[in-house]
């Protein structure tokens, strides 16, 4: 079987930078030329998020970009539609993260099926928690050769951690603190302190830090106890005043 | 059949807990805990001592002469419109409040639509010296204005929630968010039969007090401790829950659910999930709801704030389902001629969602010797302005 391109990218001896933004946003037809600019200006993954009206763990700026996207006209045959052919252009492992009523609205079959024809790697599906996926839908990924990332955050515990790390593949994405998704400008002790905990806890799953990285600094924190870091409402705020055409002048203030 | 949740938080198809894992810890805590606390000899006592003697539970049951006479049937009300805060909402905020203490929690956030759960919410908080902080959209903040000067009186913060159609499901969002950001020492107390396991379970259970005083209070009236009908209206559903519960399993009584059709069903603005709702997700709980075909969650409208929710509870979903439960659906119009006619026949002005359920009546045939519990689940005070400007009052 063919390598997933996440656990390839994994493989190689550098930090990660991974960026999110919502489908759809600013304009219907800016994914394709993202993804591009994203490429181009060396970032190493990109969640693809696929808008929903009822984004229950998002903070305000990922809502509003969602809101916005669903306003434009975006679906998810839409985004599957400009997804297209996406492979003749982009090496870097895509991932697919949203809700999971969508998804099911769609049928999670036919769901899998275009990711894979299309080269999807990966799925981020927030509110469906682990014990579900493993009943019913991790055969189903796996036939389509998706990973299927889990979040875990500040409090959970060391044992379920254990069991999450235990069922993953990929990585594992480490929510930042007790919060809704949001830029924050740096980090405390106490996020510092539960980046050691889990780096200490030496993990078989690689973990990618998400929610609060927002620039240089906060990148720099989540990665010297990480393989990597995500980036979302920073970069959805850059391309509402920026605009996509921009987007590798806020990698480097990132990357350097 | 089982019409109880099972143990994995199911009804059915429908239920379980589908959150995202920065919840994960407080849904644990709250599904280990619930069935443990409330099945304490003191905990019962607390909460039977506050239902009799801060609530005025038992509530009545009300023998509805002319308009069992009209109808040619035996007609009883289960008059929750008199518990304290004019509804059963306060049922479920007495039994979380309690709860919520034993889990050592000192902060609670609620959601809330019309402003009925927020100001029980908001009445137990002050009871009990905690703070509370009552999520509602903004626009229903400027409907329910009366609601939102209760909860400010009764010490409550009321936040506007500003996101997506900024009514009851944002309002729930928000709530559901600010729980995420407080993972510690707050306690979510949810208003309806909603959310992810044990909410559904748990909210019907301490409604349940509704069905457990109809059984006691029938045989002492009737000789029998069931009726052939139950009736109620169904937003989320907990008011229903708790006059179903004790008879879900009986299968001599008959159960009637009563779903807003607000201007229609094909209007485009109604508030019918039985009729509209499609298998999907929402606010934690695989259930039956309003939704476009790419999986977005549509607005519901019904003329009464308290119906307008895109599900029903998965205990619902699963009686609709299973055939278990007979669903009707009921527009503004009817609902409205319902609150005069009561009003006019009983006494009784009911609640814009109240009103619902009796239209029952121009909608099926009961026999004259057939026993029918409506529940009347609350009073229309807080629906006077609506009343006033429907009919020019």
């Amino acid at each position: 079987m063919k390598q997933n391109r996440i656990e390839l990218k994994f493989q190689e001896d550098k930090k990660l930078l991974s960026i999110y933004f919502s489908a759809g946003f600013p304009n219907l037809d800016d994914t394709v030329p993202i993804l591009r600019n994203l490429e181009a200006a060396g970032v190493d993954m990109v969640e693809i998020g696929l808008p929903f009206s009822d984004p229950l763990a998002d903070g305000p700026t990922i809502q509003e970009s969602s809101t916005k996207a669903l306003r434009n006209g975006m679906t998810t045959e839409k985004l599957f539609t400009q997804l297209k052919g996406i492979r003749k252009y982009i090496d870097i492992p895509l991932v697919l993260m949203g809700y999971f009523n969508p998804m099911m609205q769609f049928g999670i079959e036919k769901f899998c099926q275009r990711c894979e024809t299309i080269g999807i790697d990966g799925l981020i599906i927030p509110d469906l928690p682990v014990d579900v996926y493993h009943e019913q839908y991790k055969n189903l990924f796996d036939q389509h050769g998706l990973y299927n990332m889990f979040l875990i955050t500040p409090q959970t515990s060391d044992e379920r951690i254990r069991y999450i790390d235990k069922v993953s593949n990929g990585f594992i994405y480490m929510v930042s603190s007790a919060a809704v998704t949001g830029a924050k400008s740096t980090f405390g002790a106490i996020q510092t302190s539960y980046f050691e905990r889990i780096e200490n806890m030496n993990l078989i799953t690689p973990t990618v830090v998400g929610f609060g990285i927002s620039n240089a600094a906060t990148y720099t924190a989540a990665t010297t106890h990480s393989k990597g870091a995500i980036i979302g409402s920073a970069f959805i705020k850059f391309l509402e005043e920026k605009g996509v055409d921009r987007i590798e002048s806020f990698i480097k203030t990132i990357k350097g | 059949m089982n019409y109880n949740v099972d143990e994995k938080g199911y009804y059915g198809d429908f239920g379980g807990a589908y959150i995202p894992e920065m919840l994960y810890p407080n849904v644990a805590e709250l599904k280990r805990n619930y069935l443990k606390f409330t099945a304490e000899p003191e905990f019962k006592k607390e909460f039977d001592a506050l239902l009799k003697n801060y609530v005025g539970r038992p509530t009545p049951l009300y023998f509805a002469k002319r308009l069992s006479e009209k109808y040619n049937t035996k007609i009883y009300l289960k008059r929750e419109d008199l518990c304290h805060t004019g509804a059963h909402k306060v049922n479920n905020t007495v039994g979380q409040i309690l709860l919520a203490k034993r889990l050592g929690k000192n902060r609670i956030i609620a959601e809330t639509g019309a402003g009925q759960h927020g100001v029980a919410t908001a009445t137990v908080c002050a009871l009990m010296g905690i703070e509370c902080i009552v999520y509602m959209g903004e626009l229903d903040i400027k409907r329910q204005a009366p609601n939102v000067a209760r909860m400010k009186m009764l010490g409550a913060e009321v936040r506007p929630a500003q996101s997506g159609s900024k009514t009851l499901k944002d309002a729930t969002n928000e709530a559901i968010r600010d729980w995420i950001n407080n993972p510690v020492d707050t306690h979510y107390i949810i208003g309806s039969v909603v959310g992810p396991h044990p909410y559904p379970d748990m909210v019907a259970r301490f409604q349940s007090v509704i069905s457990e005083e109809v059984k006691t209070q029938l045989l002492e009236l009737e000789g029998r401790d069931y009726p052939d009908h139950v009736i109620a209206c169904v937003g989320g559903g907990s008011n229903a829950a708790g006059l179903y519960y004790h008879y879900l399993n009986d299968n001599r009584v008959n159960i009637i659910a009563v779903e807003a059709a607000g201007k229609g069903i094909d209007s485009g603005e109604s508030a019918a999930t039985s009729a509209l709702g499609k298998e999907g997700i929402i606010h934690g709980s695989k259930t039956l709801l309003m939704q476009t075909d790419d999986g977005q969650i549509t607005e519901p409208y019904s003329i009464s704030a308290g119906l307008d929710y895109p599900g029903v509870g998965p205990m619902h979903a699963h009686l609709f389902r299973s055939k278990r439960a007979e669903f009707i659906s009921v527009p503004d119009q009817e609902a409205m001629d319902w609150g005069l006619t009561l009003s006019q026949l009983e006494g009784i002005i009911p609640a814009i969602e109240t009103a619902h359920a009796f239209a029952a009546l121009d909608i099926r045939k009961f026999g004259p010797k057939e026993i029918v519990v409506f529940n009347c689940s609350g009073r229309g005070d807080k629906d006077l302005e609506t009343y006033i400007n429907y009919f020019k009052l």
